[in-house]
């Protein structure tokens, strides 16, 4: 399957021209949307369908036997830069993105320096320029990420932060947190919790379990985040600050934020794909490509992940994109960093091993990965309504492939998805009606 | 001498017991039988491995099981390297893919590796695309020659495996020698019992096929074999027990405790022994005692492991 049409909308048609993507199948939950259609585009945005003189010099691209959703928009990832810029940078990680049907992305500020003051967050930004999707900075809690003072939420959301997150760690104190969850209420910014009590987790290199039992490596229990969401989950209750639970993985914290749901606390989370599919079975030969933190749970944990997911308890489906290079994880199992690169594997994981089998529509994907995460992140996207923003993508659901590390657009290769098959391809990325991404070379069917 | 149908081992390394079938335990406690009688010779040497050169690649502190596979490799005539270091590859400087490297490229046939970590010495194999691997114990994972210098102690003393009761009192969290005495007795069906502390006791053990038991009476009650591991006396600091004296009174093996177990039961330990701690020397030194047995059978195994997994046993079964 292949579009016509000109490389670039920003060439022919300009990004001013007008453009349409037609015969394609619009899923677009936000509209309560599904059905064959022609989508129009102008200056960037989606537009109604103009009248027929001026319909005619349209670019055109066909979509036909392919769907036409709404941009992805990515609630966690680790662009690693600036500091890390050997395992990713905003430029690498917005094409990466674009490659994976993701127009929007939160990016971590686990970076060196950390991203905790307005200038850091002004960087980002600017080196977001002209990426291929659009980089949309989340700023630390505390200073240096240490837990101790409060970063400057007016100054950070000003110069364009979504949200806070002292990414990869929990805040020790809970005063702090509560103070956090306070303060950061005049900017209605959510707070990130990366939930995991250091005591319990240290040392630990997988979920603890028969596995880890198996195998002799320390293990990292369920209790290690579930005791700090319930604590955090208490002081966003308390505090009637809004929190935002990050990568969950256990059942047990599924259970905690539904219930505090029904309580009416200000929450929302999110789960990965990878802690949506894969178990700790699947460590048994100690490929470091599986070491992920939290670590990948029982399967257990995933059918309540998924439980969540389709009941709504879990809202969104984020990425948790995380480069490690290939010295980073070529040695020893415990000495290897955790983490797993996710964005160009996300929608076609999702897709293959969640909509295709039947245990979640293609409807409420595409709400999970685009339309939840924008408005937890209160940004523009998540829609092809009319007036909106031009991301989108083109996904060709019978298209298969072999994720294949090497190909990927991200500077590093460590995905725990490497040799699977998967099915759904995304075939053209479109971001603010320019196209981000086009898939090169497409085999035929 | 039993017999046995096979006549050479399937598998190219030994990473653990876990994946090793009856008939290859079998075939190698038959063969380390056979090397019994070789170290009985006034020339305690045979040219089974003339020619082949081994690496014994020490990344972590040992002297026992290091002396132990050394003496096996001259006795078998093979050429031997050693290489000690303590401490991660990382801290160390070279990776140990980088490692795995250098010993391909001095064609070296197999390797003997003791590690840290969990895990390493299937990593070095993955690395190597000739050399054999022997693991020489791997973190908390598998230490499959010791595994198998017990079972042929265990055999020697009683006879059979089959149907044993073998009671594993101590550390089994952090212990290699319970994980690979577990996988090699179960599979030659015997019944084992893990006893100790909660907190040293790993979660779901009893998938691998253990009965597991808190109490040290109910573990020795009617056992065969009781096999008492090495307490690590830094547990203390990370709270696993909250003292060495505690620890004896409940689960110390003196000769009052060793008499709920069969009037002829055997008494091991994977050595070096905290002497009044997990074991009372009246019964570390009693006619009970097998230790000194494991350390004997402890190079004519990892004599046996080295003659199979270097090309023995295919022209010439023991």
């Amino acid at each position: 399957m292949r579009p016509d049409g000109p490389d670039t909308l920003g060439g022919a048609a300009g990004a001013t021209g007008l453009a349409v993507i037609r015969n394609g199948r619009i899923v677009d939950p936000a509209c309560s949307r599904d059905e064959q259609g022609d989508l129009w585009m102008r200056g960037g945005r989606i537009v109604d369908r103009p009248a027929d003189d001026e319909a005619k010099s349209a670019a055109v691209i066909d979509a036909a036997g392919l769907l036409v959703l709404p941009g992805l928009v990515d609630l966690h990832a680790h662009l690693c830069e600036p500091g890390f810029e050997y395992r990713e940078t905003v430029e690498s990680g917005a094409l990466a993105a674009a490659a994976g049907g993701i127009t929007a992305v939160a990016c971590m500020p686990d970076t060196d320096p950390v991203i905790d003051d307005g200038p850091t967050v002004e960087f980002i930004r600017e080196r977001a320029e002209g990426a291929a999707s659009k980089i949309h900075p989340i700023a630390a809690i505390t200073a240096g990420r240490r837990g101790e003072r409060l970063t400057e939420a007016g100054e950070l959301a000003e110069a364009g932060a979504v949200a806070l997150s002292d990414a990869g760690r929990s805040i020790g104190n809970p005063a702090i947190l509560r103070r956090a969850l306070e303060y950061s209420r005049m900017f209605d910014l959510p707070i990130f919790v990366h939930c995991e009590d250091p005591s319990l987790s240290a040392g630990g290199h997988m979920h603890e379990g028969s596995h880890a039992t198996r195998l002799g490596l320390k293990g990292i229990p369920s209790i290690a985040e579930e005791t700090v969401a319930a604590r955090d989950l208490m002081l966003a209750e308390w505090t009637g600050g809004r929190i935002h639970v990050t990568h969950a993985s256990t059942a047990v914290t599924v259970e905690l934020i539904r219930s505090a749901k029904q309580r009416g606390v200000r929450v929302t989370a999110d789960a990965s794909p990878h802690h949506l599919v894969l178990t700790d079975e699947s460590l048994s030969t100690y490929d470091t490509h599986l070491k992920i933190n939290p670590p990948l749970r029982s399967k257990a944990d995933v059918d309540g992940l998924r439980a969540g997911l389709a009941d709504g308890t879990i809202d969104a489906v984020a990425s948790d994109h995380t480069p490690r290079s290939v010295d980073e994880k070529n040695t020893e199992f415990q000495e290897a960093l955790p983490g797993a690169t996710g964005l160009e594997t996300m929608l076609a994981v999702v897709f293959t091993e969640l909509v295709r089998p039947g245990l979640l529509s293609l409807g409420d994907a595409v709400k999970a990965m685009s339309t939840s995460p924008a408005g937890i992140l209160g940004v523009e996207g998540g829609s092809l309504a009319s007036g909106g923003p031009a991301d989108l993508l083109l996904f060709d659901p019978d298209g298969t492939w072999t994720v294949d590390a090497a190909s990927f657009k991200s500077r590093s290769a460590n995905s725990p998805f490497t040799g699977r098959a998967l099915e759904g391809r995304v075939i053209m990325t479109i971001v603010g009606g320019r196209v981000s991404y086009r898939r090169d070379a497409p085999e035929s069917p | 001498m039993a017999k046995n149908r096979l006549r050479a081992l399937r598998h190219r390394h030994l990473i653990g017991l876990e994946d090793y079938s009856r008939e290859e335990i079998g075939l190698i406690l038959d063969t380390a039988d056979s090397f019994k009688e070789v170290i009985r010779r006034p020339i305690r040497k045979v040219p089974a491995l003339r020619g082949k050169n081994v690496v014994n690649l020490f990344f972590e502190s040992s002297t026992r099981t290091r002396l132990s596979f050394e003496l096996a490799e001259k006795q078998l005539s093979a050429d031997t390297l050693n290489f000690t270091s303590t401490g991660s590859s990382v801290s160390k400087g070279e990776s140990l893919s980088d490692t795995a490297r250098n010993i391909e490229a001095m064609q070296v046939d197999c390797v003997v590796v003791r590690h840290a970590a969990a895990g390493a010495p299937l990593f070095l194999s993955q690395c190597l695309s000739s050399a054999v691997v022997i693991n020489a114990g791997d973190g908390a994972h598998e230490h499959p020659t010791q595994g198998l210098l017990d079972l042929l102690t265990m055999r020697d003393a009683l006879g059979r495996l089959e149907g044993l009761k073998v009671a594993l009192i101590g550390d089994i969290a952090h212990s290699r020698v319970a994980r690979s005495n577990i996988w090699g007795l179960r599979e030659m069906g015997a019944d084992v019992v893990v006893c100790g502390p909660p907190t040293l006791i790993p979660v779901d053990i009893e998938e691998m096929g253990v009965e597991v038991c808190y109490r040290l009476a109910d573990a020795l009650r009617g056992a065969d074999v009781v096999y008492a591991l090495r307490i690590q006396l830094e547990r203390q600091q990370e709270a696993f027990f909250p003292s060495q004296r505690e620890y004896t009174r409940l689960f110390g093996i003196d000769p009052e405790r060793l008499e709920l177990a069969k009037p002829d039961a055997i008494v091991m330990h994977p050595g070096p022994i905290n002497r009044g701690v997990e074991l009372d020397s009246r019964v570390a030194d009693s006619g009970r005692s097998v230790i000194l047995d494991q350390v004997t059978n402890g190079v004519a195994v990892r004599m046996a492991v080295l003659y199979l997994l270097n090309g023995g046993g295919e022209r010439d079964a023991a």
